[in-house]
């Protein structure tokens, strides 16, 4: 079927029969997931738009923006800092990968035992069908695990990498480095949009990235009442949107949504009834579309009301200080705000565990639902010691490894059903 | 069957076990197993279900096993709940033997360990995941390529005079590696022993992921299998249960699940 977008698509070199196919595919399965739900805020509208127009409008603005001279950076990690891109008033886009897609293309350059993360943005690469990657001026990679770290080095040949050292520990010596690596990383940004990144324009794009976390933080702190007021799959969506729309946009929507969400809290509606077992994820991103595993948590009578991860708390949790008068000063503010990130990259990783615990027991959940991609070694690993913290405050944690597919939903359903008849 | 007195004070309750080899039906009354029954699943699971259902007229029915939702969604009768594997193994197995702590059941492509505590309720679980390596499944296939018919399987890996290392639990792999061992002249029964110990060190570390407190109970259709059994024991140094009737504690569980809600009503 022809659509408005075809030619924008065709410039994009994107395969357009296997792009329609897998657009068919995601609106299937976007239905089922999200329409099929009841009570949505009216607020959701915008999502349900957004995303039903991912690749589509929001290429078309891209393409509008690039035609008037801004750069386009993808990243995959919230370790990149948005505001400098977004101070050369350049546009910065996730490019995290949560389908299936061009998995076998992927296999012919990667190893099987390969996270599906990997896999997927190597796939959707090589299968054409990213018109995000496709408009790409450069594709921000960082270190923070050796799967990233080595599939970059072949990805290079695909599309323009610029890989950031993400430090390991959080010595003062790390800082350091981090640092450096944050000034590398301005002076490329800078060199690519060819303009200058002013202490005036850093003020303002801090500002503006720190009014989208201070709104998923609003949300977050609204969706926590009871009876529930929106659903965990809704909250998710939200910030996986965060990660492609525009900032501005995407905040003032979000804010009206909160302000929707704060007359129902008031009202004391939920989307669930009262009684409805809480659960909070932890662990590995989910980008669009995967929502396997809330689909499955929500489908077994329980709600999701937190989740733990870069698509979510990871991602909003700390704000950059808006104190800096100088450049230095709003690269010092920067460097701190970022090191403060609790990735299971860094050793050792305290932080995460009183983090999950602390949110846990402010969220008042039953219990926690530990995802961990398959081949994901630092989120799998760590889950042992997620779990030994939260045993130790009382809270029981069902630890899940998974992927994209579908083949194993009866499996998790039955695991995630076991779990929330021992803890309801 | 359906010769039974039944009346509203002594509801008939069925519990239902549909697995991926086989399904079983239990039926309760007034706490007493007045009925049991059990058929392979087949390609036509739901029908299997039916002609064991039909043959009883069970007040309430409780359905647990990897097909629950097939026959909640399908069977057509005013009183169906269903409960999960892992609820329904920690009820049978508390009815059967009221201390049991631990529970392994190996059934035809799960293996799962629970962990019970003092109250008999789920502390703690682990499920393999969608490989069906070490479950009734491997030793299945293990047996055919060895020519032994599955219900001696375990007999005759206990013929076994030496014991041999098999070092894939992958069923395809194991396969080629049982067969490299036959072309170096090693005894089927040494090979089936190897086989066993691979499935049992498996099994262990999943029971240790739990935590092993006694008694420790062995359910599932391989639970049929004294190799395992003991195999089991000599890994654990402690005895291991085995009812009567190991593939019938899932379905006993979701009768005695049936019970209690037929007692809240």
């Amino acid at each position: 079927m022809p659509t408005p977008y075809d030619e924008m698509w065709e410039k994009l070199n994107l395969d357009l029969t296997a792009h329609e196919g897998l657009l068919q595919v995601l609106g299937k399965f976007y239905g089922d997931i999200y329409l099929t739900q009841e009570g949505r805020l009216k607020g959701m509208e915008y999502l349900d738009f957004v995303l039903s127009e991912v690749h589509g409008l929001r290429i078309k603005e891209i393409q509008e923006a690039k035609a008037q001279g801004r750069k386009v950076i993808g990243t995959f990690c919230v370790f990149v800092p948005e505001e400098l891109v977004l101070a050369a008033d350049a546009v910065c886009v996730g490019l995290c990968a949560g389908a299936e897609i061009g998995k076998e293309s992927a296999e012919k350059i990667l190893p099987r035992n390969t996270c599906a993360l990997i896999k997927s943005f190597v796939g959707f690469k090589l299968s054409r069908l990213c018109p995000y990657i496709e408009s790409c001026d450069l594709v921000v990679g960082e270190t923070t695990c050796d799967g990233k770290k080595k599939a970059y080095e072949i990805f290079e040949e695909y599309a323009p990498v610029y890989v950031m050292e993400i430090p390991q520990m959080k010595q003062a010596c790390d800082r350091d480095l981090w640092k450096a690596e944050v000034r590398r990383f301005k002076e490329r940004i800078e060199a690519i949009a060819g303009k200058e990144i002013t202490a005036a324009k850093l003020r303002e794009a801090i500002k503006l990235v720190n009014r989208r976390r201070q709104v998923l933080q609003r949300l977050n702190q609204l969706r926590a009442a009871v009876p529930t007021p929106i659903s965990g799959r809704d909250v998710l969506l939200i910030n996986q949107i965060s990660f492609y729309d525009d900032p501005v946009r995407f905040t003032a929507k979000i804010g009206e949504l909160c302000d929707e969400l704060e007359k129902r809290v008031k009202a004391g509606e939920g989307v669930v009834p009262p009684e409805t077992p809480r659960l909070m994820l932890s662990g590995c991103p989910m980008a669009v579309p995967n929502w396997k595993l809330p689909f499955i948590v929500e489908s077994s009578g329980a709600v999701i009301v937190g989740e733990e991860s870069c698509i979510g708390t990871r991602n909003i949790r700390d704000l950059v200080d808006e104190s800096g008068d100088t450049l230095e000063e709003m690269l010092d503010a920067l460097v701190d705000r970022y090191m403060r990130i609790d990735c299971a990259c860094f050793t050792p990783n305290q932080e995460r565990l009183q983090n999950i615990v602390a949110m846990a027991k402010d969220l008042e959940v039953k219990g926690v639902i530990h995802f961990a991609l398959n081949f994901c070694q630092p989120y799998a690993i760590e889950a042992f010691k997620v779990g030994r913290a939260l045993e130790a405050a009382g809270i029981p944690m069902l630890s899940i490894e998974t992927d994209y597919s579908m083949e194993d939903v009866e499996q998790l359903k039955t695991r995630v059903e076991a779990f929330l008849e021992m803890v309801g | 069957m359906g010769e039974e007195t039944v009346t509203a004070n002594h509801p008939l309750v069925a519990g239902i076990d549909i697995g991926s080899r086989s399904i079983e039906l239990v039926l309760l009354q007034d706490g007493q197993v007045v009925h049991w029954d059990l058929l392979p699943t087949t390609f036509d699971p739901l029908g299997q279900c039916r002609s064991l259902l039909d043959r009883v007229r069970a007040a309430r029915i409780v359905a647990t096993g990897y097909g629950r939702k097939l026959l909640l969604e399908n069977l057509d009768h005013p009183e169906i709940t269903a409960i999960t594997e892992i609820l329904a193994y920690a009820l049978g197995a508390r009815h059967l033997f009221p201390g049991v702590r631990t529970i392994l059941d190996i059934g035809g492509q799960d293996t799962k360990a629970i962990a019970l505590n003092m109250d008999g309720k789920v502390a703690k679980f682990e499920m393999n995941d969608r490989c069906a390596a070490g479950t009734g499944k491997f030793l299945e296939f293990m047996a055919v390529a060895l020519q032994v018919p599955l219900e001696k399987f375990g007999d005759f890996a206990l013929q076994a005079d030496r014991r041999i290392q098999i070092n894939s639990m992958c069923t395809v792999f194991a396969e080629s590696e049982a067969t490299s061992l036959m072309a170096r002249g090693e005894s089927p029964a040494n090979i089936a022993m190897g086989l066993h110990l691979a499935i049992v060190s498996r099994t262990v570390a999943m029971l240790r992921r739990v935590g092993v407190t006694p008694s420790v109970l062995f359910a599932g259709g391989v639970a049929h299998n004294p190799c395992i059994k003991s195999l089991l024991e000599e890994s654990l140094g402690a005895s291991v249960l085995v009812p009567v009737q190991p593939d019938l504690v899932g379905a006993l569980g979701a009768a005695i699940y049936g019970q209690k809600l037929v007692a809240h009503e």
